[in-house]
Order: C-alpha cells, then sequence, then structure tokens
C-alpha cells in the first residue's frame, strides 16, 4: 500500500501552484464571466504550456499522463485557486472523447492549446440524464443534419466546434458541428463562468461515433474525476480561510475558534473534507478500468463530493458570518463554485440513484 | 385541545385574503414570488396601500393609531401576506423603532416619528453591528460625546439592511466606558442627511446590494433624539428581541416557497418521471414539510400563550432556530431541482415585458442567488449558535 504520488506528479503539482500563486488573483476570475469568453485566454495558454493538458492524456494520444491520478493532481490545484479556466470543458472531455474515436489531429490541437471544443450533451429537463436525448441525427446529401437543443454548454463562445449526442433509429450517437453552424445564446453562470444554450435547426455535421453512450461513459468518469479533485481543492482552501478566522476573529474577548460550538462544526468539516479525499483517490483509481465496477465507485465518489461540498460551503460561511456573506471576500466565491460542481455530471441525488441501481445489477 | 382557530378568526383570514386579493398589485407579486429585486419605489408602493386600508400597522395598539389585534390575528394577516406575495413590510421602522418608541420615548418623539413612517416620509435603517461586534454586540464601539445640547458620534455600522434608501437610522451607540459592556450604551435617532455620515455598499455572494457598511465622523446629534435615559439603551435593545416573536419563524413564506417548489418538482423530469415522484427527492420535500408541520403548531402554541398573555421565554429563538434552517431547506431543494440549469443567470428575464425563451423553469431565474442568499438568515438577528446558546441557558440553567 502506497498513498504517495509519484516524482513527476508532484513536479507537475509545485508547477501548478507556482504559476498560479504568482500570475492568478481572484478578482480577475470572478469577473471573467461577463466578457464574452467567460475565461482568460492568457491564462489558459498559461495552463498549456506547463503541460496541463498534456498530462490529461496517456503517451499514446500524445500527452503524458491521463491516468486517473494525473487528471485528479491537475484538477485538485486549480480547484486550490478557484481557477475556472476550461480545462475541462474544453480540453479534457472532448480530447477524452476525440481521442476513444481516433481522431488524433484533434487531439494534438487540443493539447497545444491551439483548439477548444465543448461537449453538448444534456437536453432541457433531462436533469442530467445524458440518455435522454430528443435531437436527431438524419443522414441527407451526406450530412448528418441535427434537430433539437442542448443546455448549458460551459465555454462554448469561441469554440472551435461542438461535440453533440443525437439519436437515429440505431441509438445516440456522437457528431461534430462546426463553430459557426451552430446557433448560441451565452450568459454568466453563478459560479462566474460562462455557458450557452444551443440550438440545432438542420445543422449539418459529421459522425464521430455511432457507440455514443460507451463515449459518454468515458467523458463521464474523467468529469467525474476532474470535478472532484477540484471540488477537493476549493475544501482545502476554504479549510485554511476557516481555520485562520477560527484563530484570529475575536468576539466575548476569544478568539471564536475557543468556543465549543464552532471547535465541533470544525471538527465534522475537518473529517469530512478527509472524506472527501478518500472518494477522490477511490475514483482515480479507476478511472480508466471501464465496467460497472467502475461506475458505481464514480457514482459513490460524486454523490459524496455533492454531499460534503454542500456541508463544507454552508459550514464555512456559517463559521465566518457575515463576511462570508460578502462578495469581497474570497470565501464565498469558493463556496459559489463548490456548490456549482453539484450541477455539474449529476448532483448527489443523481448518483446515489445510480450507485443503488449499478449495486443490484452486479 | 383544539387546533382549530375560532369562526371569528377564520372569517377574518377570509377578509384579509379577500381584500389582498383585490388590492395587492399582480406586478408586485409575480416579483415576489420570482424572487426578482424589488426597489425603494415598489416596498414603498404596497405599504401606502396597507396604510390606506388601516393595516400598515396590523402589530401597533389602537392608542398610537394601530389596529389594536391580539397576537392571533397579526399572525393570521402576516401568513395571509405572505402566501398571497406580498412584498415585506419594512420592519425597521414599524416593528422595531415603533415599540421601543412607544415604551420608552417621550411624547414629542412619538407624535413626530410614529406617523412619519407610516406615511414613507422617513425609511429607517438599524445601527447595531459593527465591524469588531456582530454575535458580541455589546462590545460595540461607536461613541456618542454629550457636547452641550448635542451628540458627537464618532464609529462604524455594518450590515446594515436597505441603509441606502434610509431618511433615519436608529443607533446603539457607546456613552459610557465604566461598569458592565451593557450598562454604557444608549439608544440614538441620527438623520442620515446629517453632515459627516458616509454609506458604502457592501455587495453580497448573490452580487445584490442589500446591505451598507455607515461611517459616521463627528456626526452632530441634538441630544433630544436620544430615546429614554442615557446608558440604558442596551435594555431598550433586549426589549425589542423579545417584542416580536410570534411570527419570526416564517411558517406563511415557507408554505408558499414549498408550494411552489412542489409545483417545480411536479414539471421537471427525472427517468421520464416527475421529480416529485423520484424516491430521493420526494423523500427530502416530505421531510422539510413534515419539519414545518410540525413548526406550524409550535407557532400556534407559542401564540395561544401570548393571546393570554404569557411572557416570552425560549420560544422566539426556538422559533427562529427551526425557522431559518426549515427556509434554507427549501432554497437548497429549489435550487437542486432545477438541475444544471442552476447555474444560469439570466436577469433580463424578470425584466417586465421579457418574452424570449428561458434556461431555467419560468419563475426560477434566481433560484440559485436566493440559496446562497438565504445562508444570511442563520447568521443574522442572533445566529444559530447564539440561539442555542440562550436556550440551554435558560433552560437548563447553568
Amino acid at each position: 500500500m502506497d498513498f504517495t504520488q509519484t516524482e513527476t506528479r508532484r513536479m507537475l503539482a509545485d508547477t501548478i501552484e507556482r504559476y498560479l500563486r504568482d500570475q492568478y488573483p481572484l478578482m480577475p476570475r470572478v469577473e471573467a464571466g461577463n466578457s464574452e469568453t467567460g475565461y482568460q485566454q492568457a491564462h489558459y495558454d498559461g495552463l498549456a504550456e506547463l503541460g496541463v493538458m498534456a498530462a490529461l492524456f496517456s503517451e499514446d494520444q500524445g500527452g503524458f499522463g491521463g491516468d486517473g491520478f494525473d487528471i485528479a493532481v491537475v484538477f485538485e490545484e486549480m480547484g486550490k485557486r478557484l481557477v475556472n479556466e476550461p480545462v475541462m470543458d474544453n480540453a479534457l472531455i472532448p480530447g477524452a472523447i476525440l481521442a476513444a474515436a481516433g481522431k488524433t489531429d484533434q487531439v494534438e490541437e487540443i493539447i497545444g492549446g491551439a483548439a477548444r471544443y465543448a461537449l453538448a450533451a444534456e437536453e432541457p429537463h433531462a436533469l442530467y440524464d445524458l440518455a435522454e436525448v430528443d435531437t436527431t441525427a438524419q443522414l441527407s446529401e451526406n450530412a448528418w443534419r441535427l434537430n433539437g437543443s442542448k443546455t448549458v454548454v460551459k465555454y462554448a463562445n469561441g469554440c472551435d466546434g461542438f461535440i453533440v449526442s443525437a439519436r437515429t433509429d440505431a441509438g445516440i450517437g456522437l457528431y461534430m458541428v462546426n463553430a459557426g453552424d451552430a446557433s448560441l445564446r451565452s450568459y454568466t453562470t453563478t459560479d462566474g463562468g460562462r455557458a450557452s444554450e444551443l440550438t440545432l435547426d438542420n445543422t449539418p455535421s459529421t459522425l464521430i461515433a455511432e457507440n455514443g453512450a460507451d463515449l459518454l461513459a468515458e467523458a463521464q468518469a474523467r468529469a467525474i474525476v476532474a470535478l472532484s479533485a477540484e471540488a477537493l481543492g476549493i475544501m482545502l482552501t476554504i479549510r485554511e480561510m476557516t481555520i485562520e478566522y477560527l484563530r484570529t476573529r475575536k468576539q466575548f474577548g476569544l478568539p471564536i475558534g475557543k468556543f465549543q460550538a464552532l471547535q465541533h462544526r470544525m471538527a465534522e468539516m475537518l473529517v469530512e473534507i478527509e472524506q472527501a479525499r478518500s472518494a477522490v483517490i477511490n475514483a482515480a483509481n479507476v478511472m480508466t478500468t471501464p465496467g460497472a465496477a467502475r461506475d458505481r465507485i464514480m457514482a459513490a465518489t460524486k454523490y459524496s463530493i455533492g454531499r460534503i461540498g454542500r456541508l463544507v460551503s454552508e459550514e464555512s460561511i456559517q463559521m465566518h458570518g457575515g463576511i462570508g456573506m460578502t462578495w469581497e471576500y474570497d470565501l464565498g466565491h469558493y463556496a459559489k463554485r463548490l456548490i456549482m460542481i453539484d450541477h455539474e455530471w449529476g448532483d448527489q441525488d443523481f448518483h446515489l440513484a445510480r450507485f443503488i441501481e449499478l449495486g443490484q445489477a452486479a | 385541545m383544539d387546533l382549530n382557530f375560532s369562526q371569528e378568526e377564520q372569517d377574518f383570514r377570509t377578509e384579509v385574503r379577500d381584500w389582498i386579493a383585490a388590492n395587492l398589485p399582480a406586478e408586485l407579486a409575480t416579483k415576489v414570488r420570482n424572487d426578482a429585486p424589488m426597489g425603494k419605489q415598489e416596498i414603498l408602493d404596497w405599504q401606502l396601500i396597507l396604510h390606506e386600508k388601516g393595516w400598515l400597522t396590523y402589530m401597533w395598539p389602537a392608542e398610537f393609531g394601530g389596529t389594536g389585534w391580539g397576537p392571533v390575528k397579526q399572525f393570521i394577516f402576516e401568513d395571509e401576506m405572505a402566501r398571497a406575495c406580498c412584498p415585506r413590510i419594512l420592519p425597521f421602522g414599524l416593528k422595531m423603532l415603533a415599540p421601543v418608541l412607544m415604551k420608552f420615548g417621550t411624547k414629542e418623539q412619538q407624535d413626530h416619528y410614529l406617523p412619519r413612517m407610516c406615511d414613507g416620509t422617513d425609511w429607517w435603517c438599524q445601527g447595531y453591528s459593527e465591524p469588531g461586534s456582530g454575535s458580541d454586540l455589546a462590545s460595540l464601539k461607536t461613541a456618542a460625546v454629550r457636547d452641550g445640547d448635542h451628540y458627537i458620534v464618532n464609529g462604524q455600522k455594518t450590515w446594515t439592511t436597505l441603509g441606502q434608501h434610509a431618511d433615519w437610522i436608529f443607533n446603539l451607540v457607546r456613552t459610557s466606558s465604566e461598569g458592565k459592556q451593557q450598562e454604557g450604551i444608549s439608544f440614538l435617532l441620527v438623520d442620515m442627511k446629517s453632515p459627516g455620515i458616509e454609506v458604502r455598499p457592501i455587495r453580497t455572494i448573490d452580487g445584490g446590494h442589500e446591505v451598507n457598511e455607515v461611517f459616521f465622523t463627528d456626526v452632530k446629534v441634538p441630544a433630544s433624539n436620544l430615546v429614554g435615559e442615557e446608558n440604558m439603551g442596551w435594555t431598550y435593545a433586549k426589549y425589542l428581541l423579545t417584542h416580536e416573536r410570534t411570527n419570526i419563524a416564517g411558517v406563511g413564506k415557507s408554505y408558499q416557497e414549498l408550494d411552489r417548489l412542489r409545483d417545480l418538482a411536479a414539471k421537471q423530469k427525472r427517468n421520464g418521471k416527475p421529480l416529485s415522484e423520484d424516491p430521493l427527492f420526494a423523500a427530502r420535500l416530505a421531510k422539510v414539510e413534515i419539519d414545518l408541520m410540525n413548526m406550524e403548531v409550535t407557532n400556534l402554541r407559542v401564540l395561544s400563550a401570548a393571546e393570554s398573555g404569557g411572557a416570552p421565554g425560549t420560544e422566539s429563538s426556538m422559533l427562529k432556530l427551526l425557522g431559518t434552517e426549515i427556509e434554507q431547506e427549501i432554497t437548497d431543494l429549489t435550487r437542486r431541482a432545477l438541475g444544471r440549469s442552476a447555474q444560469a443567470l439570466t436577469p433580463e428575464v424578470d425584466e417586465p415585458g421579457y418574452n424570449g425563451p428561458h434556461v431555467t423553469p419560468e419563475g426560477f431565474n434566481n433560484a440559485s442567488g436566493v440559496y446562497f442568499n438565504h445562508r444570511k438568515t442563520t447568521i443574522y438577528g442572533g445566529s444559530s449558535e447564539i440561539q442555542k446558546n440562550i436556550i440551554t441557558k435558560m433552560i437548563v440553567g447553568l
């Protein structure tokens, strides 16, 4: 048994940590969601140069990582600094799908930071179920024509193309739509990012893969590791802020950390954060071994992160009091992202139900 | 044992309900229902409609121009207002300052200030919390030093709700540093137009502007603006805290929010079935409804005791604790029922006349903001930790 990270991963974590500490202040990131693309291109490029994107893919895909722990290390560091550069949405997820479909050229562009794609899979009212697909694909004059709509496609503005799930008689396939061919309506997101509604009206596309469900399962495993590790990073920063606050804020002549009511709240939060770390390790450990056993662990992890994320967000604000409610103080921005992670790729209820279901199937 | 309201009380409820239905402007009700931001004039508009009917001062005794209603009728009135999505009545003047003036103010202060808070002339805000004095309010430092016919006020207040609209602020100020902290505090009324006052907005995590910091630099306040006796302000502030206890739980508001959530859950689909039939979601929804049902009866028990003149005990702390937790749980479930779309911020859909597409189901555009905003409820007005301390101290008695 060995829970230490490899030397390579530790170095990668240090490199990312140093870059973000020196060059990634919080407020420009918080305001970035109001810009057209919702992120800071210079930092996206900066992270690509550090090798962040390459760490997400295996050597035969053109990267130098691609394992669950590579992804976890990267996203934990980014979570600590509340990075909202679309590394998951525009690189990891589309890259994993394109790699599995053998589109090596596009994966190379993603790794170099030269191209961005976004997965448009969820439909309005599907409540996280990616098999709920009403969008249709029909072959006409040598092109697949898509009709339907996709909701909350994150960081869609400025992408080179969209990977769209659509239904034919044969099932759910994945299709590439050129950016200029789809119609987007963009807005800021609660956590200071950007997303779009995507409308497909007889939109031309090319088929990426017919086995859409399998590829989406691969994408989902990666998304869960990335989001859960990001959430862990956020929790670790919140933990530091709250420790500092309990030590320095005084009421009734004492640091508030001397009051048992807060000590017990804090103790529970500290214990749960360790549980979250274990959940991330569990998921990262099996990410690249497809099957029901993996998916059950993924469901367990995402459920845990949703539940613990809510606890950490709410408890840390409560322990801070009014200051935790303000825009000016960092905590609220971390808490908002942590809560919104539960609204991506299935919330805690969705994954608890999935865990039960997969357990019955096994 | 009889859990029913009397026939007279039931008739009264019908009268209130019918009147609200006939007089509440639909666009105001929609804004309240959708948790859309509410401007100063909109709040005042509704207060003036109530004032004309004589119901704005529903909690005041008849001798001060109030309705003279007892706790039960007040509760019914508040319950109906909440369920019908009326804008909330601003509590600062009418509910917080007014009882203090009635009990401890001079005749001149009563005659001057009370009518002006009813007709919208004076918008009041509360100057209690300070940056260093939150839960430990008695440690407050904003100083008022007597100088002839005036006090000179220096210091800073914070979390001043809607202070950006205020004409006046009622302040707790330090007039003595001798003896116990509580014994050197006075209750002082300050004109917000006085030279030396600066209001700075505090932006909250939901992006809204509701609270403010208020800075006082050599602000000259006539000594006649002191309420009651010097150094007795803490007693008056405590009187205020125990005065309002019958509707602190917000039962009506929570029922209204729960109904709205239930409608949403019936429309949202999971696995092809309504979300309201999803076992996990349905269980959460049921649990909060059960808590609310129990709290409603707890509230009615308190009400019944108050109606027959019972002395206040730990009930207001219990109801505040329960009420805020239930409220928060409902906002959490509402956010969750939206799924992925809870991430979207599309304030334009709440603009009058908007008829474009919606990302979140109609009426729920601000659900995530409301969830985050409601974190404040277990912090303000005595945090949950403070309420628990009060309950245990009074009942265990150690």
